[in-house]
């Protein structure tokens, strides 16, 4: 895409990604929390990152670990009231923290897009698909109605969409899934901003979809330098896009590596059960991850020590008692926030606990996720070779080693 | 490539084009949503407390509603004797709210009148909750062709002019107040049917409803069982919305005369006489008491029946 | 589109058939003689019996049915039996203002409740919310009978800044009209605002939590434009169900205010009619009246489809 006209109304001028230095995207210390009736709810708690431009960071979790919450702060898109935020974000030269609404506002679809989880209740039922790309374009682009409208059309066109002149004038109820999402993408990238923020966007789409969807989402990455975050709870999704990938377990970032580090080299345990869990394409569309036994802590009395032990294999009398930092060991790229990483997929635990992995498959939720859990693992020794569309990285060594 | 004739239709159109009359929208807008994902802010919001208002409104229908039902017992003036020796006093001693021009004691009228608005407004009710609600009950969780020509009977009544109807035959059968009561009470029998219909409706495909049949439940034993615990809080709320709206119709009769046989006293009438003969400029008393009691008394149902309505986490439909 | 529409006009014409067979039932199966109205209780038994049948009302009932449809099929809604005024008459002194009245009182509904719930669903439950939520209450417990008494005694008889009653046609004074017009418009329109607020402010509150708002928001869209042109739209249903069946009360149902402020509408003419058993006049109001409401609905039938285009298109 040619370079881009910015409205005369803006009052931000941002930098040009290539000779500033330093990331794109510069996470600090971030916490977000909830005021409920109930108790504070820590969803994000202290998480610091940094982004390359141009460059695609995978966030992965299972569902409630906080991405969404994540990605909305890094935004800064909150609700309005009953929500705490600390900590900083620096994009492009601008603390977003620090701004006030109407500042946000330029950045916004502007600079920084999101696309969002389910195509179907995202887009305005009651209006044109066509009005929703050009009402972003005559917001923040130097455009007229005529030539909003003839971008809209190329939009559409960039994402797939065929005969777009015609579509739009469509509204979202009358395209698939598919093509819900497709026009959701076209909108987020109307401006051409530097960072989109994809939230879960192929969750609610059949496996063969999700595919397509991701390709076009790389492909228009590449053609236009966009850094993108990838958020999913499915490792096989983030395996073969992402140059770098955040796992996120309650709140927290629990191991953070570039991909091929983080599968040929996993020092979590909770990374290693997300792995064995990567849905299979037989799977039925949209099968939420069960594999592993136990539920997520609740983020208004986290546990005390390392928040997975109650799940965890290898937990150790230290594992409960204090939370584990997150650090590096040989190469510097590569953290973790555990006591007794995996070495080649062995854990470094003297011995595991008697009884705590067996009590992680009885755990709450009775029978019913006992069950899902162990035919995962029964299926899992052979088919975690082939993790998404297949040519990711093969966790299959390391599973095989453990089952 | 995506197919070009992909075309999705959405279960929402499917809802709102339903085979419906006009109109049917209004009350069938009136279903129970019930959320209890942590991420809906309305989670917090809805379950707080009941709040001083509730109880001072339920005190003030508590306090309309023993003096409506001991008016004999207490110690009160008849509300009909006129003492013309006392004519348009402001509040005294003797008579703690005054008199009006035919000195009469407004204390007792307002108490003798607070009988009608009370037992027309929950006795009609209760006749068309009888009728209607379980008509309503019943026809929604079976459907098919009765309860598709019933729903549409129920419309076309409601679009009738009701009042013509209450008018005419209170005229031709008496202006007694348990004739008023019925009458009232089965011209509320369509609206509550329609209400009580959709939200029976809305839960006879429900998949507890669906798990109780697969497991043999009678379909009386799932009526009782089943949905009408979940219609209950629908028909309660909507319940005491229409009280407070035929309070305000038999008002409206009492305030035209054409409610219970003067010289009964009754709130609607008694805000007429407040507004007649110069009754305004000379002791606005008249008209004071009264519409301020009825005020209070709509106000209290009405805040009464919003605060239930908040509880059973009911969205917000029509009157 | 079409099919709709179709579809849509079958029901109207089933519907306004078994309107007048209604109209004409209760009419005709309520106990009492007209000829007792007519000619007073101490007449002979045979004036009334000639009486009965110059009015054709001793045929059997179908039969003065299609009589009384053909002749409203020809514009004859009939004459009152007291005064000779036609029905046709009636309605068309009566409606010009009932209408008004209907349009004044509607316009300041909405022109208030619309902008508070616009304001107040952005931060429900705050002190701003709960006062005018609660307040609405307020004006929901003042029905016609209560406040307008009220705003005679206070603005007619005390402050004397609108005349207490009467009519000045439209066309002849407009001024004075509306000066005649102001306070039984008001009169009327307290419960509107309050069940309009209140229904579009509980629409806006949940559709402000549907993603598509935060996806606005996510655009950089001002909250004043994600208001109007994100969130309202799809946030009127209710409001314009609720309005349909307002509305449609309120056709014949300001009789209160007609009768308080001396003005000859619909609503009072048809009161008076039902007390005084003048079958025809009955009769005919009723029925356009049901059939005007009815056709309302239709209406707002349609303005389904213009706000929300999956009605007709599903
Ligand atoms: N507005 C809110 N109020 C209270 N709690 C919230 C709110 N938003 C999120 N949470 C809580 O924060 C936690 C993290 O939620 P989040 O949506 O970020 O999870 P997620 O990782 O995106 O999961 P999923 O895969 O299901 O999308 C959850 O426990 C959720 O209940
Ligand atoms: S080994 Fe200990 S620190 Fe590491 S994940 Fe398991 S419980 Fe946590
Ligand atoms: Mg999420």
């Amino acid at each position: 895409m040619s370079a881009v006209r910015r409205t005369r109304g803006r009052t931000l001028e941002f930098k040009d990604v290539h000779d500033g230095g330093g990331p794109l995207l510069a996470v600090e210390d971030l916490h977000t929390a909830f005021r409920t009736t109930r108790g504070t709810v820590r969803a994000v708690d202290g998480v610091s990152f940094e982004l390359q431009a141009g460059t695609t960071l995978g966030i992965v979790g299972e569902s409630g670990s906080g991405k969404t919450v994540l990605s909305r702060s890094i935004m800064g898109l909150l609700p309005p009231h009953d929500v705490l935020r600390s900590g900083t974000v620096h994009f492009a030269g601008h603390e977003l923290t620090a701004m006030k609404p109407s500042e946000l506002r330029q950045v916004w679809g502007a600079e920084l897009s999101m696309i969002f989880q389910d195509p179907m209740t995202a887009l305005n039922p009651v209006k044109r698909i066509g009005k929703q790309i050009t009402e972003s374009l005559l917001l923040h682009l130097d455009m007229d109605k005529k030539e909003a409208a003839s971008t809209a059309v190329e939009l559409l066109r960039s994402v797939g969409i065929p005969s777009p002149e015609e579509r739009v004038r469509w509204y979202p109820f009358q395209l698939s899934g598919g093509m819900r999402q497709r026009v959701m993408i076209a909108i987020a990238l109307a401006c051409a901003p530097r960072l989109v923020l994809a939230d879960e966007p192929t969750t609610g789409l059949d496996v063969t979809v999700q595919a397509q969807i991701l390709d076009l989402l790389g492909d228009l990455q590449r053609e236009r330098h966009m850094a993108v975050i990838l958020v999913t709870h499915d490792l096989g999704v983030v395996a073969s896009r992402a140059d770098e990938i955040i796992v996120m377990y309650a709140g927290r970032i629990v191991e953070r590596a570039p991909a091929d580090t983080l599968f040929h080299d996993t020092h979590m345990p909770y990374t290693k059960a997300l792995m064995e869990s990567i849905p299979r394409l037989a799977d039925p569309a949209g099968t939420r991850l069960t594999a592993i036994p136990g539920r997520p802590p609740d983020l208004i009395h986290p546990p005390k020590g390392c928040r997975f032990a109650p799940r965890c294999p290898y937990a150790q009398t230290k594992c409960l008692e204090a939370e584990p930092p997150l650090r590096t060991a040989g190469s510097p790229d590569h953290l973790f926030a555990c006591w007794f990483p995996l070495v080649n997929g062995v854990s470094t635990a003297p011995a595991p606990v008697a009884g705590n992995g067996a009590a992680a498959t009885t755990l709450p939720d009775g029978p019913g996720d006992t069950a899902t859990a162990t035919a995962q693992a029964a299926s899992g020794g052979t088919d975690a070779a082939a993790p998404g569309s297949g040519d990711g990285p093969t966790a299959g060594g390391e599973t095989e080693a453990e089952a | 490539m995506p197919d070009d004739r992909e075309l999705a239709s959405t279960h929402a159109a499917d809802q709102l084009l339903g085979d419906r009359f006009p109109g049917m929208a209004a009350t069938d807008e009136l279903v129970v949503s019930r959320q209890s994902e942590a991420l809906d802010s309305d989670d917090i919001l809805l379950r707080r407390p009941l709040g001083i208002l509730f109880w001072l409104a339920l005190a003030w229908v508590a306090v309309v509603a023993l003096a409506a039902i001991f008016a004999n017992v207490l110690p009160l003036h008849n509300p009909n004797f006129q003492n013309y020796n006392a004519i348009n006093q402001g509040p005294s001693f003797h008579y703690l709210l005054g008199t009006d021009d035919l000195g009469r004691d407004l204390l007792s009228r307002l108490v003798f009148g607070a009988r009608v608005s009370l037992i027309v407004g929950f006795v009609s009710v209760a006749i068309g909750m009888a009728v209607g609600g379980t008509g309503g009950l019943v026809s929604g969780y079976l459907g098919g062709a009765v309860d598709g020509s019933l729903n549409a009977l129920s419309f076309v009544i409601l679009a009738y002019p009701a009042i013509v109807a209450v008018i005419a035959i209170v005229a031709f059968w008496g202006q007694s107040l348990w004739k008023i009561t019925i009458i009232i009470g089965v011209g509320t029998i369509p609206l509550l049917f329609r209400v009580v219909r959709a939200s029976s409706l809305s839960f006879a495909n429900r998949d507890f409803v669906i798990a109780a049949k697969t497991m043999g439940a009678t379909t009386p034993r799932i009526l009782f069982r089943e949905i009408l615990p979940n219609v209950v809080p629908v028909a309660l709320t909507f319940g005491l919305i229409t009280v407070a709206g035929v309070i305000v119709i038999e008002g409206s009769l009492a305030f035209l005369g054409l409610s219970v046989k003067l010289p009964t006293p009754s709130w609607g009438n008694l805000i007429s006489e407040g507004t007649s003969n110069g009754n305004i400029s000379i002791n606005p008393l008249i008209l004071l008491w009264p519409s301020l009691c009825m005020f209070l008394l709509l106000l209290s149902i009405n805040l009464i029946g919003d605060r239930l309505r908040q509880r059973f986490d009911i969205r917000e439909g029509l009157l | 589109m079409g099919k709709y529409f179709l579809r849509r006009s079958i029901q109207l014409v089933v519907v306004a058939f078994i309107i007048s067979i209604l109209a004409f039932l209760l009419v005709h199966l309520l106990p009492g003689d007209p000829s007792v109205t007519i000619l007073g209780p101490n007449d002979t038994a045979q004036n009334r019996a000639i009486l009965l049948k110059q009015l054709g009302l001793n045929k059997p009932l179908w039969q003065q049915y299609t009589t009384w449809l053909t002749a409203v099929f020809h514009g004859n809604l009939g004459q009152s039996y007291l005064n000779h005024e036609s029905v046709v008459h009636i309605l068309a002194t009566g409606f010009p203002i009932d209408l008004e009245l209907i349009v004044i009182s509607q316009i300041i509904a909405f022109a208030v409740a619309i902008p508070l719930a616009l304001f107040t669903s952005r931060r429900p439950n705050r002190p701003v919310d709960n006062v005018a939520t609660t307040g609405t209450f307020g004006l929901l417990a003042l029905p016609p009978f209560v406040i307008a008494p009220i705003l005679v005694a206070v603005f007619a008889v005390g402050l004397n800044w609108f005349p207490a009653t009467g009519f000045v046609p439209l066309t002849q004074d407009p001024w004075a009209n509306l000066q005649h017009m102001i306070l039984p418009s008001v009169a009327i329109t307290f419960g509107s605002i309050a069940v309009y607020y209140r229904l579009l402010r509980s629409d806006l509150i949940s559709t402000l939590q549907q993603d598509f708002i935060t996806m606005a928001r996510s655009k950089g869209l001002s909250n004043r434009r994600i208001m109007w042109r994100h969130a309202f739209r799809p946030s009127t249903f209710s409001l314009l169900a609720a309005a349909g069946v307002n509305i449609g009360g309120l056709i014949a149902g300001t009789f209160i205010v007609e009768y308080l402020f001396a003005l000859s509408g619909i609503g009072f003419s048809l009161v008076q009619a039902v007390n005084q058993r003048d079958y025809l006049v009955v009769q005919g109001i009723s029925l356009v009246v049901a059939l005007a409401y009815v056709i309302l609905q239709f209406i707002v039938d349609f303005l389904f489809t213009v706000v929300d285009p999956r009605v007709s298109r599903g």
